[in-house]
């Protein structure tokens, strides 16, 4: 699951980068940016979800 | 990709203005002297020559590797970088130096120019830079690797995040390219230096795991204060001495302000660190009935790094509400992210630079006159996010195979001190061994 997170995370980056390219309008810019940080937001919680250890182990 | 056309040459640097930002840098490293001791304090004494020494070895090999490599990848804003070209739009992602230097250290033909001043603030952020992740290291990360983490930090994705937000790179472009505001900004490194050094903290400590005995199988977790407060608030003070230059400097080089705009840029970053101070201590209170010395030190430290990013940009009265916000976020946030999510960071460097640094960016923009800064300010963050944090992880996780994070149990139980130095930092002292795990 870990993995899954970190590998969201650029997903959300290329859809930011995309709202720059694709949309000169800057209200829709504006919308899609924040799309992209908001899926980046998802994978950084889904890779922190992921990299909680069972209590008692010190090692992941 | 293509060598664009040079960005926009610095303005002209008189002698004297030349002098006093030199002056400025020479005090800066009070803050790498700062963080040091504050990260030093928060460990165990059992370690605290080792952090110490890994303090100093770290800025070493940060400094060597980017004088080496990295330099060249961050070039500088007077001289050309590659670029390639999407939607009609130059993509400005590396500079263009010469390994080993180059001539950027040198002035052209012995003129004072802010390129020379740009490469040594690039010098001390880039040392600053890879001394966080060190800190949340602490009593279990080994030398070679702190070191080969600042290696990894200084000589790849430091250089790159420099070239985009000092050099000339895309992100400082996208005011010019895409018409948000004035480009990224980031005038005192709190993209560069913070929001790096915390992502890469965070990191360092999913690789390398908690501390023994940190996490038991039932109860809360175990606490395990830093042996020396007067360090931890001492490093505070010396720190401050260092940001307020470092600021002043950032906010000359990067922003081109006049001399008159720095003393409302000292006085934003005192403003900041101490409404941040007193939020934590207010919360610490009533969280814990009684304030919290290490936590008010890193409220102190998270105001600071706020102040990174806008202490050039904001007035004094947004000054202090983006402290205060800071202030009252940090002891909650190092809270949460142990209890809830069994996070190991001795030095608090994930919330005091990475979420403190962010919100400085967040918050230059939000309090930005021109009209699409906030975008360009979450452009940058989302890169911070997207792009840097995964790629941190993908090579540390590599470099973890090679060069191990975490020392063996039996250093671990030992101390790191005799372990790796075969002394410990306080000779004639009673030093605890760790009985939480037999």
């Amino acid at each position: 699951m870990k993995y899954a997170g970190l590998l969201v995370m650029p997903a959300g980056f290329f859809l930011t980068i995309a709202a720059l390219v694709l949309f000169p309008d800057p209200a829709r810019r504006g919308v899609f940016v924040f799309c992209g940080l908001a899926v980046e937001c998802l994978g950084l919680g889904v890779a922190i979800r992921g990299h909680i250890l069972p209590r008692g182990e010190s090692q992941p | 990709m293509n060598p664009i056309i040079p960005a926009a040459p610095p303005p002209a640097m008189s002698e004297s203005l030349f002098a006093f930002v030199f002056l400025l840098l020479l005090v800066s490293p009070l803050a790498i002297a700062g963080l040091a001791l504050t990260n030093t304090g928060l460990g165990r004494s059992r370690s605290a020559a080792q952090a110490m020494l890994g303090n100093l070895a770290i800025v070493a090999v940060a400094v060597v590797v980017f004088a080496v490599f990295g330099a060249a990848i961050a070039g500088d804003a007077s001289s050309s970088g590659h670029a390639f070209h999407l939607a009609g739009k130059a993509w400005n992602w590396a500079g263009s130096g010469r390994l080993l230097l180059g001539s950027a250290a040198a002035g052209p033909d012995g003129s004072f120019s802010a390129t020379q001043l740009g490469v040594l603030f690039e010098f001390l952020a880039v040392a600053l830079a890879a001394l966080i992740p060190w800190g949340s290291g602490a009593d279990r990360l080994r030398l070679a690797a702190g070191c080969a983490t600042a290696a990894v930090l200084a000589g790849i994705v430091f250089p790159f995040v420099a070239h985009w937000t000092w050099g000339g790179g895309w992100l400082a472009g996208l005011g010019a390219t895409f018409g948000l505001g004035s480009g990224f900004l980031d005038q005192g490194g709190a993209a560069s230096v913070h929001a790096i050094g915390g992502l890469s903290a965070l990191t360092v400590v999913w690789i390398a795991g908690p501390r023994k005995g940190k996490f038991p199988k039932e109860g809360f977790s175990t606490a395990m204060p830093g042996h020396n407060a007067v360090y931890v608030l001492a490093g505070c003070l010396v720190s401050l001495v260092g940001w307020l230059a470092w600021n002043a400097a950032g906010a000359i080089l990067w922003l081109h302000a006049p001399l008159s705009a720095l003393p409302v840029t000292a006085l934003n970053t005192v403003l900041s660190a101490a409404i941040a101070l007193v939020a934590t201590s207010a919360v610490t209170r009533f969280r814990f009935g009684k304030p919290d010395a290490s936590m008010c030190a890193n409220g102190w430290l998270a105001g600071l790094v706020a102040s990174s990013a806008c202490a050039a940009v904001v007035t004094p009265g947004q000054s202090l509400f983006i402290g205060l916000v800071a202030g009252v976020a940090t002891p909650l946030l190092v809270e949460l992210l142990e209890l809830a999510v069994s996070i190991d960071d001795p030095s608090g460097a994930i919330t005091v630079h990475a979420v403190a640094g962010i919100w400085g960016l967040l918050a230059a923009g939000l309090f930005a006159p021109k009209a699409g800064q906030l975008l360009a300010q979450i452009v940058g963050i989302a890169t911070l996010l997207g792009l840097v944090l995964p790629t941190v992880y993908l090579l540390f996780a590599l470099l973890n195979r090679v060069v191990p994070f975490r020392v063996d149990p039996d250093g671990e139980r030992i101390g790191m001190d005799l372990h790796e130095l075969g002394g410990g930092a306080y000779p004639e002292f009673v030093i605890h061994r760790d009985e939480s795990y037999r």
